[in-house]
């Protein structure tokens, strides 16, 4: 099956892209825009946008754990500080991020 | 509910009406409690159940293309309908894509099959 390259290591800062294409997307709403940590690569898998519409989703794209903040995310959290929420992203929805 | 969370849910939804979020993408909106309790499913669902790995089994159906169109129910629809009513149209919306099965196809057979449940 061929692939995409992986882009980021893990540790690594990466934005996820603010985009409202048509189509299905797998990218929730409320995490596009935010910035989060490479938690790990989870492997390449075929582009579920394409196999929604029956065609083979080739190259595969790396598939992440992505990690952000809760408090960066949501205006009222009221959790502890350091607690997370980890989303799996397809990397053509990432770039680098600081 | 604070205000900063108010404000955040009055974009969440504003995005929905200018057709940048889609109604089924409804994450960080205000829900409700979940429900805990395990369902008893009714025989019809079971089918739908097995009707989905019988086709993707066959290659008829990805989960993909069963999700895109749960997501293309209106939005009225989409929350009216029950889990295993969301799959069933779906199922039926894939079939008729791939060209499995026809509308008219369809439509003949609904129509027998209520024929024949209102003489029993």
């Amino acid at each position: 099956m061929s692939a995409v390259e992986p882009r980021f290591a893990p540790g690594a800062r990466v934005r996820v892209r603010r985009a409202d294409p048509p189509g299905h997307i797998r990218t929730p709403w409320y995490i596009r825009g935010q910035t989060g940590e490479i938690e790990r690569l989870c492997g390449a898998f075929p582009n579920p946008e394409e196999l929604a519409y029956n065609r083979p989703g080739l190259p595969a794209q790396p598939l992440y754990r992505v990690r952000f903040r809760q408090r960066e995310l949501w205006p009222d959290y009221a959790g502890p500080a350091a607690d997370t929420i980890e989303v799996e992203i397809y990397q053509h929805w990432l770039e680098p991020a600081r | 509910m604070p205000l900063a969370r108010r404000a955040a849910v009055a974009d969440n939804m504003a995005a929905e009406e200018s057709g940048m979020r889609q109604h089924h993408d409804m994450g960080g909106l205000p829900a409700g409690p979940v429900a805990r309790q395990e369902h008893d499913y009714a025989l019809w669902e079971k089918r739908v159940d097995a009707l989905m790995v019988l086709l993707a089994e066959r290659q008829l159906l990805r989960v993909d293309q069963l999700r895109r169109n749960i997501e293309a129910l209106a939005p009225d629809a989409y929350d009216k309908m029950s889990y295993y009513e969301r799959w069933i149209a779906a199922i039926t919306l894939t079939l008729l894509q791939r060209g499995v099965l026809t509308s008219d196809e369809l439509g003949r057979a609904m129509a027998e099959i209520e024929a024949r449940e209102a003489r029993q």
